[in-house]
């Protein structure tokens, strides 16, 4: 039999690396649509719950509660995606974690502890609903919003740390003797990265969660409580992407100054210049001149360094050496997630102008359809806002793993069969988005149900994913008469 | 330093086989409960057992694998590199294990709902099995260190990976038996009780033979590790069997409680036996803990959060448990939910 199997191994051997690649793009890019929910979504539902306390609001309670709930599922999404994110590292990169997992390993040490209490916080944040004193239960879901910010600047600290490696000594063989774990953290990249990742979980998580109470709104359901599951995240969203911009701002600079290669790739910049033009879209041809898109002359110059203006020098990709920067077709990739995180993320931070202008002068939110559209497709647009970001921090590092220390190419793992993976995994997230909308929006009909019958929501301890067992013991009325109804023959129902 | 990542990181696979097993072992459970009538009841203990804690028990995974990758780096790679197809299927059965449990509670019709209990089902066999498999794979000594691949088939399909999928698959249905007796009498359901008394104490008749025939299979295939086991690690051999033949005995007088600490204990004692009599290797034969480790910078970093860890996390899952035990609150705790559907209770879990 085994060789029989190694027979067909050697048949369905693919060249393992774009494959890998494809694989780790894809199953990130899964699992950061459900980071900012884990992040900023907690610290919503405070809000919710801290109106709720203070002004004996209702509506706001059951927002709260509500949100919770569907908070424990999103997590619990986030964790499995996450646990195969680290599968991954080792089964397709192990050389980059074999020589490097010393360094670029440490933050996640970090990462699974704040992550973990997160999780247990959660629980004792649904569980406390009814068994804690009003206030003493919305001061436990302070540590969720702690951990998770704490959690996600951990993990953006490794990925900081692939584009400016820092905190180790190498011996003569290029060995790592020594590592710095405080060096490796707060490596040069991470404040600025790890604050515009903050920023943006803010942003995402408001637009998102704001975007279905609009589209609640726009098919009539105009009462004070979607009112207020839309307000709420809204003008959280609406208060960070001002923030978003300058951050975004400062870190393009920081990329200028450091990876100048990347740099090169997200202005399209061929040849080293002054006076280099901001080209909008446009694309650079396989002799390497743009071609296209509309130019704005001196203007990246001038971004790059105000104090210089259009005499500031940007370094173009040819000066480089090709196998060192990112190819012709990467850098057209780089750059038009570039123009799409940028030109969108203006978007979003006009819409919010709008939205405080609104409010400044008519002490009013919008009340237009047109706002309400726009309001509603702001949670997809956040999030492909997002992920361009991150095209444009992954790919423009090519063809870099660890940036000037190891190529991709080098760190892949040298298994054949990861084309065959790469479609497995592909098969199983699109049946896991499946589930997670349609467990959500279960949820979400089941409210509106018991609404509508004039009952009150359950305080839901069945629907927390993670904690001991929420059955209580026997003597408790509650638990006896549920597991009389889990008890019948499945097929009941 | 490197002696301590290795403590480290043994608690990590203690936890998680512990832990962890007894979960994956349920779904064992779940796949011979026999057809849709007959296997209802048992079912939905299972279903009460884990269902509120959503596949938190895969922590411990992933702490194993930050330990491995940041303290023992080469060892590492040189195990994912070799043991790719094994972890890849534990992988796809991790995911598949919670997305399919999610899913059978949600869907409605009875044939949907089967096809998701099959896929929960075999997923919680196939995963114990894999990392059965892996942990022999490194215990005889096939995963050859530098971070070089050993042969991606025969490291895994060999006497001692057969015997640790084995085995991983027993002890996992044996810990989850002797834990669902338990839930079943808090569920005060006797027949239930009876039901998995039966079956802990066959799984772990099962486990013992499997292990006592291991012995031999590991003579000849694995001798590195069967001359640790019959020389240091003899008194955790004595001991698990000791505290395996305990929980049998508990088991017959009907003492639960007792039965669920001795089970934990003889499988505990197997992990930690399965450490010493490898010591010092991490990969038997060629590449010593020593050797393998990373900077002590790193080491003290990861012990710095482990302990961190233990000081966060303990006390709030402690309070947990208090919440967990403590009644409701009068004032708000009165409308509590009123029996809901079946399906309405279960349909996030
Ligand atoms: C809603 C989200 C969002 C918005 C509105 C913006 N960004 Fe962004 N951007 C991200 C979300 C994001 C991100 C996904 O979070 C990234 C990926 C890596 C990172 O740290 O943040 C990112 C990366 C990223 C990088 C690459 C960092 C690196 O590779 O090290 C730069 C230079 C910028 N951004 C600059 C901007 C500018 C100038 C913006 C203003 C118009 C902007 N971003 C808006
Ligand atoms: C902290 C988090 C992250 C880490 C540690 C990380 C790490 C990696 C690694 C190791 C690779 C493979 C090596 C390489 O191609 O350079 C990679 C590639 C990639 N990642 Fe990330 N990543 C992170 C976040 C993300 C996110 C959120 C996305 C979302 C879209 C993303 C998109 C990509 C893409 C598109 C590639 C392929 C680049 C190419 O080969 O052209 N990454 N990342
Ligand atoms: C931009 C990068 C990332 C951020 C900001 C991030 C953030 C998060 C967050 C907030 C969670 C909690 C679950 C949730 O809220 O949905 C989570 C879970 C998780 N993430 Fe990520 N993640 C990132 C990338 C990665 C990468 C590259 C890995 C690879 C190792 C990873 C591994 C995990 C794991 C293992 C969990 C589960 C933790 C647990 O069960 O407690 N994440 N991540």
């Amino acid at each position: 039999m085994v060789p029989m199997l190694s027979t067909l191994t050697s048949l369905l051997a693919v060249n393992p690396v774009p494959w890998a690649r494809s694989q780790m793009a894809f199953t990130l890019a899964m699992h950061i649509i459900l980071v900012p929910l884990g992040v900023s979504w907690a610290a919503m539902t405070l809000i919710a719950n801290y109106k709720a306390i203070k002004h004996d609001d209702r509506d706001a309670l059951l927002l709260a509660q509500r949100w919770s709930k569907y908070m424990a599922v999103t997590f619990a999404v986030g964790a499995v995606t996450g646990t195969v994110l680290s599968f991954e590292f080792g089964l397709l990169w192990p050389r980059f974690m074999g020589q490097w997992g010393q360094a670029f390993g440490v933050p996640f040490a970090f990462e699974g502890l704040f992550f973990f209490t997160e999780a247990v916080f959660v629980s004792i944040y649904i569980f406390g609903w009814k068994r804690l004193k009003p206030w003493t239960h919305f001061w436990t879901g302070i540590p969720i919003v702690l951990a998770g910010v704490m959690g996600s600047v951990s993990v953006i600290a490794a990925n900081a740390w692939m584009n400016s490696p820092s905190g180790f000594t190498l011996n003569d063989a290029g060995d790592i003797v020594e590592v710095n774990p405080w060096e490796v953290i707060f490596n040069d990249a991470m404040p600025l990265m790890a604050a515009h990742m903050v920023v943006a979980a803010y942003v995402v998580g408001g637009f998102l969660v704001a975007s279905v109470y609009a589209v609640g709104m726009l098919r009539g359901r105009r009462d004070r409580y979607h009112r207020l599951g839309f307000l709420i995240p809204f003008s959280v969203a609406c208060l960070a992407i001002p923030v978003q911009m300058g951050v975004g701002d400062a870190l393009a600079r920081w990329v200028y100054n450091n990876q100048p290669m990347k740099f090169a790739a997200i202005e399209l910049v061929p040849e080293t210049s002054s006076d280099v033009p901001e080209t909008l879209f446009g694309h650079l041809n396989d002799e390497g001149e743009v071609v296209g898109g509309i130019p704005i002359p001196g203007f990246a110059s001038w971004l790059s360094d105000p104090a210089d203006g259009t005499a500031t020098v940007i370094q173009g990709l040819n000066s480089f050496p090709e196998d060192e920067r990112p190819t012709y077709r990467q850098a057209n990739v780089v750059h038009l997630a570039w123009d799409i995180m940028v030109g969108l993320g203006t978007l979003l931070f006009l819409l919010a102008l709008w939205y405080w202008a609104c409010w400044i002068f008519r002490k009013d939110m919008p009340q237009s359809k047109v706002f309400l559209w726009i309001a509603s497709a702001a949670g997809v647009l956040s999030v492909i806002t997002m992920e361009a970001g991150w095209v444009v921090s992954e790919v423009g590092r090519q063809p870099w793993i660890v940036y000037n220390l190891m190529k991709v190419e080098d760190a892949a793992t040298g298994n054949t069969g990861v084309w065959m993976t790469f479609i497995g995994v592909i098969v199983l997230y699109a049946a896991l988005a499946f589930t997670t909308i349609y467990v959500l929006r279960g949820m979400s009909r089941r409210f509106r149900r018991h609404e509508e019958a004039g009952e009150t929501d359950d305080y839901g301890e069945e629907d927390v994913p993670y904690g001991p067992s929420s059955r209580p013991a026997p003597h408790d009325e509650h638990s006896s008469s549920e597991s009389d109804a889990d008890l019948e023959p499945q097929d009941v129902s | 330093m490197s002696t301590l990542a290795a403590v480290v990181l043994f608690i990590g696979i203690l936890g998680y086989a512990v832990f962890g097993g007894a979960d994956f072992g349920a779904g064992f459970w779940d796949l011979v409960a026999g057809g849709t009538k007959r296997g209802g009841r048992p079912r939905a203990v299972i279903d009460h057992s884990i269902a509120p804690v959503w596949e938190a028990n895969h922590v411990w995974l992933i702490f194993i694998f930050v330990v491995l990758w940041t303290s023992f780096p080469t060892a590492y790679a040189s195990i994912t590199l070799t043991l790719f197809v094994p972890l890849t299927i534990a992988a796809f059965g991790i995911v598949l294990r919670g997305a399919s449990f999610a899913f059978r509670k949600s869907v409605l019709s009875t044939r949907d709902r089967r096809t998701f209990g099959a896929l929960f089902a075999v997923s919680s066999v196939m995963v114990p099995y894999c990392f059965g498999a892996i942990a022999g794979a490194i215990a005889s000594g096939r995963v050859p260190d530098g971070g070089v691949a050993g042969d991606p088939w025969e490291s895994w399909v060999n006497p001692t990976s057969i015997l640790g999928g084995i085995l991983a698959v027993c002890v996992c249905s044996y810990l989850a038996a002797v834990y669902l007796v338990w839930d079943a009498r808090r569920l005060s359901d006797d027949t239930m009780v009876e039901y998995f008394r039966v079956r802990a104490i066959g799984a772990a008749i099962i486990a013992g033979t499997v292990a006592f025939v291991g012995i031999f299979v590991l003579a000849n295939d694995a001798e590195y590790l069967f001359d640790g086991l019959t020389s240091r690690a003899l008194p955790l051999v004595i001991l698990s069997a000791a505290c395996g033949v305990g929980s049998l005995l508990l088991l017959i007088r009907a003492n639960h409680q007792g039965a669920r600490l001795a089970a934990a204990g003889a499988v505990a004692a197997v992990i930690v036996g399965w450490g010493v009599a490898q010591w010092d290797y991490i990969l038997p034969e060629s590449l010593t803990v020593e050797d393998a480790a990373a900077p002590s910078g790193t080491i003290g970093a990861v012990l710095v959060a482990t302990v961190l860890a233990v000081l966060f996390i303990f006390p709030a899952i402690a309070f947990l448990f208090v919440l967990d035990q403590r009644g409701l609150l009068p004032e708000e705790g009165v409308s509590g939910p009123v029996n809901e559907s079946g399906e309405e209770t279960q349909a996030l879990t």
